[in-house]
């Protein structure tokens, strides 16, 4: 009786764990159903090669190029404001500051994470934007630089902590050994611990891309909503994340072209974060394999 | 100056450089909850919390929304809590290392990493479309569910993890057996570890926004939810919504609603680090 009971048990768990892999399968089905079902009706060339993106006007045109500019282009930035913060900060709390510090200010940058993305909206539409006006007199209202200026200081604690994880972990010896041939606590982290953890920092900034990628609602309220093929950081454009939301704000019929295009957009979307993801995650594993 | 004392320097300036950039994305932080304080703190009282959504800003509340937040938690907490911590604890207590474990595990770190909207577009097929619960309440803690999945798993099976194998070797020893041995001695000992994981977990769901978007919450509905399958609003869209809107009093309203966003947040985080520091200390 008691193993009956044991094995059903065995199978209800298994089946929970299963859950995630039907997740994904749902994601990929869906995702490519209604693709394919797009790619039927616009044509898969013009779809990457077109520069305007139009699906709501009577003009249409479906260039992705014009959404993945916006979105790399945010992302860009991001990653421009949160690698250089985020490496020192790990370098710093692993390397020189002392313990307790060290204990107290990292549940403080994980804060930052936690905020809500509609928060850093407002604020990059109604603080930072405002601010950098001041100095950039034709940035316009809604711009490319303070959303990804924000969405930057959002994903500080993305690259900090696991790239911290990673500083942390070079054996001591390394250390002694460096500091023993007199050199300096700077040069000890850049020409020994920091090539030691570089598998680490590296998925640190890939999982912190990946997330920029992704983001939504920072985009969406203060980079605007027109799709433009542009690297100019001080006018408006619209990310591929941007756009699903305008779309499904929007009165828009089920099977349309307009809806398919929601998913279009989505898949290219999971393409770039699914890769970054695995690619991620094979140098993690690497780098495990090496210290244990 | 030779070269030392070159070094030297160099060392300090970087200290302080590092101090400084520890410090900034907090005080960053510190000036936009005050900016939002200034903005939204006067338009907080009992009716901005009572009123229903309205066309003038004055006059609008956010009980709507705030009331389709709780109700989106609470149906989120009941349907993740039990499937990921069951994943959780198969994961780490019953997969053998084969290919299919490893493919789990992949796929969990995978499904981690997944956009939240992309979820929402799951959602928007499955659940509202194909399941027919239309823009329900269900149908969005649903797809929040799947977000959050993989984060109450991995904190599921790190908090087992912690569990020190001597406490399995004496349950075994009295002859329990595997599942005794889990629900009677490791769910207890990793408890702490899960309610953390998972109070984390809600937290964020609390402040997802583009995935009910997409599976169709509203940003104005005229009641508040009485039962899952009714149409709602969430705290965080009424944000988005009030920001849209060009009219200054909308602005304020938008400030007001998220310093109580801001609040809850803080609050669960709050919780969260408390048990995980109570749970720690138990453990030694």
């Amino acid at each position: 009786m008691r193993k009956v009971k044991e094995l059903i048990i065995q199978k209800s768990l298994f089946l929970s764990a299963l859950i995630t892999i039907a997740i994904t399968v749902g994601i990929i089905l869906v995702l490519s159903i209604e693709a394919v079902r797009f790619f039927s009706e616009v044509s898969i060339v013009d779809f990457f090669t077109d520069t305007q993106w139009t699906p709501l006007f009577t003009d249409k045109h479906y260039g992705i190029l014009a959404l993945l500019s916006g979105t790399l282009l945010t992302s860009f930035i991001a990653i421009s404001v949160a690698l250089p913060i985020g490496l020192s900060i790990s370098i710093y709390l692993s390397e020189y500051a002392p313990k307790s510090f060290r204990k107290t200010i990292k549940p403080l940058l994980e804060l930052l994470a936690a905020v809500p993305t509609v928060v850093y909206g407002f604020f990059a539409l109604v603080v930072v934007t405002p601010f950098l006006q001041q100095f950039i007199p034709n940035l316009s209202g809604f711009n490319s630089l303070s959303a990804g200026i924000v969405m930057g200081i959002m994903i500080i604690p993305f690259v900090s902590s696991l790239s911290e994880d990673a500083l942390y972990a070079v054996p001591r010896s390394l250390r002694e050994a460096s500091y023993g041939m007199g050199a300096t606590k700077l040069q000890t982290a850049f020409k020994v611990i920091i090539p030691a953890a570089s598998s680490g920092i590296i998925v640190s900034i890939i999982l912190a891309i990946s997330r920029a990628i992704g983001e939504t609602m920072i985009v969406a309220i203060a980079a605007g909503q027109q799709p433009r093929f542009t690297l100019d950081p001080t006018v408006p454009v619209e990310t591929i994340t941007a756009y699903i939301v305008q779309v499904s704000l929007g009165d828009v019929q089920h099977g349309s072209i307009e809806y398919r295009t929601i998913f279009a957009a989505g898949i290219t979307l999971f393409v770039f974060t699914f890769l970054l993801n695995t690619l991620s995650y094979r140098i993690r594993k690497k780098f495990q394999e090496k210290y244990e | 100056m030779n070269n030392v004392q070159k070094n030297r320097l160099k060392d300090q300036i970087f200290k302080f450089w590092g101090i400084f950039c520890t410090l900034i994305g907090l005080v960053l932080l510190v000036v936009f909850i005050g900016n939002i304080l200034i903005d939204g703190i006067s338009r907080i009282d009992w009716d901005f919390i009572m009123d229903l959504p309205s066309r003038k800003a004055e006059k609008s509340g956010i009980y709507t929304a705030l009331m389709g937040s709780i109700w989106v938690l609470l149906l989120t907490a009941l349907i993740a809590f039990p499937v990921g911590v069951a994943a959780g604890i198969y994961l780490e207590e019953y997969a053998k290392k084969n290919r299919l474990a490893g493919l789990l595990e992949i796929n969990i770190s995978n499904l981690a990493g997944v956009p939240s909207i992309i979820y929402g577009l799951l959602g928007l097929e499955v659940f509202v479309r194909m399941m027919k619960l239309g823009p329900s309440v269900l149908a969005g803690s649903l797809t929040l569910s799947l977000l959050i999945l993989p984060i109450i798993i991995v904190a599921t099976r790190e908090a087992i993890k912690a569990v020190p194998s001597s406490i399995k070797d004496a349950s075994y020893a009295l002859g329990a057996s595997k599942w005794q041995t889990i629900w009677h001695q490791i769910l207890p000992a990793s408890s702490g570890g899960i309610l953390t994981g998972v109070i984390l977990a809600l937290s964020r769901a609390i402040g997802e926004t583009a995935p009910l978007i997409v599976v169709g919450a509203l940003a104005y509905v005229p009641f508040a939810p009485q039962n899952p399958m009714d149409e709602f609003s969430i705290l965080p869209i009424q944000i988005f919504n009030w920001i849209s809107r060009p009219q200054a009093g909308f602005i304020e309203n938008a400030a007001a609603a998220i310093i109580i966003l801001l609040l809850i947040t803080f609050v669960m985080n709050g919780i969260a680090v408390y048990f995980r520091n109570k749970w720690q200390k138990k453990l030694k």
